[in-house]
This record gives structure tokens, C-alpha cells and sequence, in this order.
């Protein structure tokens, strides 16, 4: 079984989106140990003993069990980043892994991070936008 | 699509792997990084009886330097590593400007080197900088195990030289030279997309500010990496040009390779492509093995 069906069908994690099966698209992409990787093209007993991130891993639960989202999430509400939201978490993912290496991307790098993720509707303006915006954020201390 | 049912085994070492391999032959496929098998599995192009997963083997993955300064890398090593290694940037920058063309970074997290070098796909850029690079690489089976240039493991489309119980293990890459310049260059409409064509150029300049040691690899202007070697020899000796270089690439375009065209370029384009590459690779080449203009 594929990694991306055992999240969605197993564990009922459906954030993970299904696109093309065969790695070009990112939609399924998730965080293995950290690094953002295709969940398509990992079979589900690969992922064992392993750390995985999936898009539901973002929010932050607080003491009181309550969530707040993680400021690329957040970024990605107040700058639009996202229309019918197939490809975000796989975007958003991509995103919170690379803005580890590197805090203060230019736009150009940040499109060249997302050229591994495909999204039919925005055009990429506001993704850019959006992860310009994150990124300013969590350079100042946004958590 | 998903694969058909298929067995599954993870052996935790090389000889348990090998013995897997040896006992089911080809009803066997390797599984290393995935990047280019399970899209195949899930398309159904092909149905392994058995998948001999190696991501246990972590003995596989490592980047060392041998005295000679000769760079061994593991096959399982994951492109990710590679590209951001400190001593693959030292002895060969040809290799470090190649990685972050290959794919996206998704894929490169977790396809590992030997994986794509056994695959051979000739749109791959890590076989051809193998060729371009003179790497040799060392094939095992259970009771044995043999070294085989790079030029020599590529036999054609998606064809080498391993055998069904073989698995390749190390990839033995001899540093460039001091004064070579070299220069990677690739296009490709979107930025990770399969390359159109490739041009790996590798030279040095002599004390006289003569061409020495020219090296041109094509990437995906054939059915395997070419060597343009009748082109570099057009340069060995002269002075660096852009007249020359132009010659050079002439030649190349007009009696070594043969592009195939497909519903992203015709042939026509592909050469006029090949052209303006070689030309830009070699001149790049030439600027990268100039003293005081630098690396």
C-alpha cells in the first residue's frame, strides 16, 4: 500500500491529497523525518519507525485544547494563498521544511523551492506572497 | 494508478540482500530511493514478483575522500546529500552544479545516486556526469563483485550492464584536475522538468593558455549518454575561442549525436539547442579553468 492511501484510508488523514501518482504534481507530499518527500512513491512500510509530518501536524494544540495555526498557515489565509486548497498542503509542507534552510528567501527562490508543486488555480502569485509573508513572520519569532 | 500485490523483503545487510537477489533472479526488483520505480510500479510498466527494499542498508550511504583524493560515494546515498556535501563542492564542482538540476528537491530528499545511475534513463543528468567524470562503479553479487567504468556500464535505452543478481554498491569518482574548468548547463521549459538536452564540458588551460583535456557529455541527445570526442579533440591544442568553441560544436551537432524528437521539441530544435549549449558550456568551461578569473 502506498504511504499517501495509508494516511488517507488507515488514518483517516486526508490532508494529504492524491494527484498524479507519480511524483510530478506534490500534492501528496509530507515531511519524513523533516525533509519534505512524496508520499505516492513510498509504500506505507517504508514510513515504519520513522517521523512523519503531515499537513494536520502544523497547528499547534494549546494547553487549553485549543489550536492555533502555524504562521504559514496563517499566512497562507491572510495573503490568499490558496483557492480550492488541492495542492496547499503539499505547498505548505514544502515550505515549512525549506524555510528552515534558508529564513530569508527571495522571490525567486521561493518559486524555485515550489517548482515541485503543482496548483491549477492561483497562478502562484499569492502562494509567493503568502510564503514572503510567512517567512517575515517567522523571522520574528512567530511560532 | 497503484501497483499490483507484490512481496515485500528488507534485508539489514548487503550479503542477506545479495542472497535475496540471487535466489529469485529477475521475478526481483532493487528498491533504492523509488523515485523512478514506484511511478513505474504505479503505472503498471512494471510488476515486480519481489521488491528487495535497501533503504535499511545504511553502510550504503556515505561520501569519503581516499588518499588519491579519489571521492567514493555509496549508491544508496540520497541526492540531497551529495548535493550539499563539502567534499564533492572541493573536488568536483561539475558534479555539485549538476545535482540541483535533477528533479525537485522532493525527489532528491529520497532518490539516491545509484538508483538513478542503474535506471539509465538518458534524460538522468547523474549518469552522464558519471561518463563525463570517468566514475567507475562497483557492481556486487553474492560470491563476488567486479568495478566497471561508467562508459562502459551504459549499453543503450535504459539498458546496462548489471546483472539480475547484481547490485551496485559504490560509485569511485577521480577528483578534477587543479586547473580544469568545467561547466554543467541543461534546459528545460519548467524549472525540474526532464532536461530537453544537456552539455557537460570539462577543460583545462596548459601554461600557455592552451586547451588540454577537453571533455563534451551529452545529456538526452541519444538512447545513453554521448561523448563527443572528435569535437573535443577539435579543441585540444588551440587556443580558447569562441570561434573554436562554435567549430566544436558544430561537429558535435552535425556527426555525434542523435536527439530524438518527441512532442516537446523536434530534432531540428534539439541540434539548434545542442548548439547554443555546447557553445555556452564550453565557453563557461574555458572562463572556470582561467587563472584569477576563477572557479
Amino acid at each position: 500500500m502506498l504511504l499517501s492511501d495509508f494516511l488517507r484510508h488507515e488514518l483517516d488523514l486526508t490532508g494529504t491529497h492524491v494527484g498524479c501518482e507519480q511524483g510530478a504534481c506534490g500534492a501528496c507530499t509530507i515531511l519524513l523525518d523533516g525533509l519534505p518527500v512524496r508520499s505516492c512513491l513510498i509504500f506505507a512500510i517504508q514510513a515504519s519507525d520513522r517521523e512523519l509530518t503531515t499537513v494536520e501536524g502544523l497547528a499547534r494544540r494549546q494547553p487549553d485544547g485549543s489550536e492555533s495555526l502555524h504562521p504559514i498557515q496563517e499566512s497562507f489565509w491572510d495573503a490568499h494563498g490558496l483557492q480550492c486548497g488541492f495542492c496547499t498542503p503539499g505547498i505548505l509542507l514544502t515550505l515549512v521544511s525549506y524555510l528552515e534552510e534558508n529564513s530569508n528567501p527571495t522571490e525567486i527562490e521561493i518559486r524555485g523551492a515550489i517548482s515541485g508543486n503543482l496548483c491549477r488555480c492561483t497562478g502562484y502569485h499569492n502562494i509567493v506572497e503568502a510564503a514572503l509573508l510567512a517567512a517575515e513572520r517567522m523571522r520574528h519569532g512567530e511560532r | 494508478m497503484k501497483p499490483p500485490p507484490f512481496e515485500y523483503l528488507a534485508p539489514s545487510s548487503l550479503p542477506e540482500a545479495l542472497d535475496i537477489l540471487s535466489e529469485n533472479g529477475d521475478d526481483a526488483k532493487v528498491l533504492a530511493g523509488g523515485q523512478s520505480l514506484v511511478p513505474a510500479m504505479n503505472f503498471r510498466l512494471v510488476e515486480p514478483a519481489l521488491l528487495v527494499d535497501l533503504n535499511g542498508l545504511d553502510d550504503l550511504s556515505y561520501v569519503t575522500k581516499e588518499a588519491s583524493g579519489e571521492i567514493r560515494i555509496g549508491a544508496m546515498t540520497r541526492q540531497r546529500t551529495i548535493e550539499r556535501d563539502s567534499l564533492v563542492e572541493a573536488a568536483l564542482p561539475l558534479l555539485s552544479e549538476t545535482m540541483p538540476n535533477i528533479a525537485h528537491s522532493q525527489i532528491r530528499n529520497r532518490g539516491t545516486i545509484g538508483g538513478s545511475l542503474v535506471h539509465a534513463d538518458p534524460a538522468a543528468e547523474l549518469p552522464m556526469i558519471m561518463v563525463a567524470l570517468d566514475a567507475r562503479f562497483r557492481l556486487r553479487r553474492s560470491a563476488s563483485e567486479r568495478w566497471i567504468s561508467a562508459a562502459d556500464f551504459y549499453q543503450g535505452l535504459f539498458s546496462t550492464d548489471l546483472a539480475d543478481d547484481e547490485i551496485m554498491v559504490e560509485v569511485a569518482i577521480p577528483p578534477l584536475k587543479a586547473n580544469a574548468g568545467t561547466c554543467f548547463v541543461e534546459f528545460a521549459r519548467r524549472k525540474g522538468d526532464y532536461a530537453l538536452l544537456g552539455v557537460a564540458a570539462i577543460l583545462s588551460l596548459d601554461d600557455m593558455g592552451i586547451c588540454r583535456e577537453a571533455r563534451i557529455v551529452y545529456l538526452n541527445a541519444g538512447d545513453m549518454p554521448i561523448v563527443a570526442r572528435v569535437a573535443a579533440d577539435l579543441i585540444n591544442g588551440e587556443k580558447p575561442t569562441p570561434q573554436l568553441f562554435v567549430e566544436a560544436a558544430n561537429h558535435a551537432i552535425e556527426n555525434e549525436i542523435t536527439p530524438m524528437g518527441d512532442i516537446h521539441a523536434s530534432v531540428p530544435y534539439l541540434l539548434h539547442l545542442a548548439r547554443a549549449l555546447t557553445v555556452q558550456a564550453l565557453n563557461q568551461a574555458a572562463i572556470r579553468a582561467t587563472p584569477l578569473l576563477g572557479k
